[in-house]
């Protein structure tokens, strides 16, 4: 007899594991697919943003929040436990707690802030991933989140001192009011957060946010290239980065 | 020897059958969170983390104690402790088998759990608790089964089995300490970041496991045949009140540092704990129970008269696992997450599926140990081993 009972055995745990490791490969593919860059991609170093909140109009119909969550297919889940949030907006006092006293004017205190995943530099979310369904991508610095991956252990937001990842509690689909066939909606389970418009980004579009504010409170570029709009922003204005003491390396700026 | 698990008297029976009904009452709630998603459990954006994750938390901890047991016994040679080694190894058996159940129920996608293994990423603490407790798991059932047959035919322990044991005694640390390294390594979250976290996850592990041992081998000692030595015993209660000693030690050291820095990150959480903050307070008896208990259990067991008293030694233990179960068990978990992020409060009570969903593993696992129990038993019975 040619096969003998270890081979045999071997065989059949070789060939078990790798029909469990087909869906991992050909995610793996489809994964770069999609990163693959196309001819209009735009490209940067690491990507940042810059938000002037001087320029921000309070009494503006919320347009980059909506189009953020609209091209996103973000559900709007009205329980404000299980809410999926992208883009948001937190009051001073919330967004930058270690900042805020009682000395502050209130229009300061309660004025309202941008806020979305911060792109970090060093994140601590792709860190304690137990799935690498978190990761950094080295060539832009874009924090991303494979949904294929995702076991939903939420490591990742006990992780995120910036709140900005969001859980699926319950079926997203259900709660998108109008569902936006170019992007993936996810499903129950995983988690979810701001991708800096990485899809549109390849088409050579700039984020949803950027286009839709007619103000120019957001300006989005190269953090890398001191050529670029961002760079100037900083080089000209007083700027501030939400809990730069934790050596997160945000890659959003707030001029305030 | 596993026909002996279906051998017993009617009491025997009504307990399984009892611990029976109570993992099927947690099936079904488990499907039913299967079916509907996290949401019918009480955590949120904000707490992100709670009840499954506390208990996975508190039962390493147990598992880990098996150290206390086989180190004396094979390093010290302290041969009273022969006869708890099995019932001790297969407590950590019992109680590995609900953590791992308890990570399974939190996570949000139970399917794709293989991911983790497939995807080994060694810069995730969650990785080294995949691999150090299931290991721990299969080594300390091997060893317990192992031993246990040895004795059954009356000879001496394999050499490989005696190698596992002494591998298991780093193990057991190791395992234990990246339990704590999960939360000690969250920057942003002050109530967890702390170096003392590990130490003082071993000695409340090294708390609870002996005090939970005492109560085991009262019960069984009034059910069964079977007797631990007092000297057996007082061991264990020395080992205990060192260990809640030293966690009443560091948890002072904890809580000067926090108060006296007064540093607003650090000290937020420990003030929703002890007192709570505008009148959100749901943690506040909890916080004040878990402190009191240590204190009480030092105080009945550091007197000599009581702790050979068996009624009052076995209330002591009582006290002492309720203690350090609130603290690893109930608090330690979502307290870190309030106030959240954004400097607000936002609570966390289980929800009734969450209580369900561990009932039904804390009967699963109860049910094992009974299994397991009732061979070593039956073994000791058998060889007049009494
Ligand atoms: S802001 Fe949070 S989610 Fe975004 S990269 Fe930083 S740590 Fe990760
Ligand atoms: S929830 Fe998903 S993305 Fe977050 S740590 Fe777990 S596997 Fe990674």
């Amino acid at each position: 007899m040619t096969l003998t009972r270890r081979k045999f055995l071997k065989a059949a745990a070789t060939s078990a594991l790798s029909v469990m490791a087909v869906p991992c490969i050909s995610q793996g593919f489809e994964l770069e697919g999609r990163m693959s860059l196309g001819p209009k991609a735009l490209k940067a170093r690491r990507w940042a943003m810059v938000v002037d909140m001087n320029k921000c109009r309070d009494d503006c119909a919320d347009d980059c929040l909506i189009a953020c969550h609209e091209i996103h297919n973000v559900p709007y889940i009205p329980k404000a436990e299980h809410e999926v949030m992208w883009l948001f907006l937190e009051p001073y006092e919330n967004a930058f707690p270690e900042r805020s006293h009682r000395f502050l004017s209130k229009r300061v205190r309660e004025k309202e802030f941008f806020l979305m995943c911060n792109h970090c530099e060093d994140p601590p979310c792709a860190r304690v991933c137990p799935t690498q369904a978190t990761f950094k991508r080295e060539k832009d610095g874009i924090v991303m989140i494979d949904y294929h991956r995702c076991i939903g252990c939420r490591f990742c937001m006990a992780a995120c001192p910036y709140g900005s990842r969001s859980f699926n509690f319950r079926d997203p689909r259900p709660f998108i009011k109008k569902i936006n066939p170019e992007f993936p909606t996810r499903r129950r389970g995983v988690v979810e957060k701001c991708n800096f418009c990485q899809e549109l980004l390849e088409v050579g579009r700039m984020p949803a946010c950027v286009e839709a504010c007619k103000e120019g409170v957001l300006t989005f570029g190269d953090l890398e290239d001191p050529t670029s709009a961002v760079r100037t922003l900083l080089s000209e204005k007083p700027h501030i980065r939400r809990k730069p003491d934790l050596g997160t390396g945000p890659s959003v700026f707030y001029i305030v | 020897m596993l026909e002996k698990v279906f051998h017993g008297g009617k009491g025997y029976w009504v307990w399984v059958l009892a611990l029976a009904a109570g993992v099927g009452i947690g099936l079904m709630a488990y499907l039913y969170q299967l079916r509907e998603g996290m949401w019918v459990t009480g955590m949120s954006r904000d707490v992100s983390w709670g009840f499954y994750i506390s208990q996975f938390t508190f039962l390493v901890g147990v598992a880990a104690s098996v150290l206390m047991v086989v180190l004396p016994l094979y390093l010290h040679d302290f041969k009273a402790f022969a006869r708890i080694t099995a019932l001790s190894q297969f407590l950590a058996v019992g109680t590995l088998l609900m953590s791992l159940l308890f990570i399974f129920s939190d996570v949000g996608m139970p399917m794709r759990i293989l991911n983790v293994p497939l995807n080994p990423t060694p810069h995730s603490m969650l990785f080294y608790d995949t691999v150090f407790l299931p290991g721990f798991m299969v080594i300390n059932l091997i060893i317990g089964w192992t031993a246990i047959g040895a004795e059954k035919r009356e000879v001496p322990l394999q050499w490989w089995v005696k190698g596992l044991i002494y591998l298991s005694m780093p193990w057991a640390v190791v395992m234990h300490t990246v339990t704590a390294f999960i939360y000690a390594g969250t920057p942003g979250r002050g109530f967890w970041m702390t170096a003392i976290m590990a130490p003082r996850f071993l000695v409340t592990a090294f708390a609870a496991g002996p005090a939970l041992l005492i109560i085991l081998c009262t019960a069984i000692k009034t059910l069964t045949h079977f007797v631990v030595t007092e000297r057996a015993i007082q061991k264990l209660v020395t080992i205990m009140l060192y260990a809640l000693i030293i966690d009443a030690f560091f948890l002072g050291v904890e809580y000067f540092t926090v108060f006296y820095a007064d540093i607003p990150e650090y000290t937020e959480t420990f003030q929703y704990l002890f007192l709570g903050i505008d009148g959100d307070c749901a943690l506040v008896p909890w916080t004040w129970c878990m402190n009191l208990a240590l204190l009480v259990a030092i105080g009945l067991l550091v007197i000599p008269g009581a702790r050979s008293n068996r009624p009052v030694l076995i209330a002591a233990c009582i006290i002492a696992l309720i203690g350090l179960w609130i603290d690893k068990g109930y608090v330690l978990v979502p307290a870190a997450f309030i106030p959240n992020v954004f400097g607000r409060i936002m609570e966390y009570p289980p929800s009734w599926v969450e209580l369900t969903i561990s009932l039904g593993i804390y009967a699963l696992g109860t049910l094992i140990i009974t299994a397991l129990y009732k061979v070593v038993i039956s073994v000791k019975e058998e060889t007049q081993d009494l």
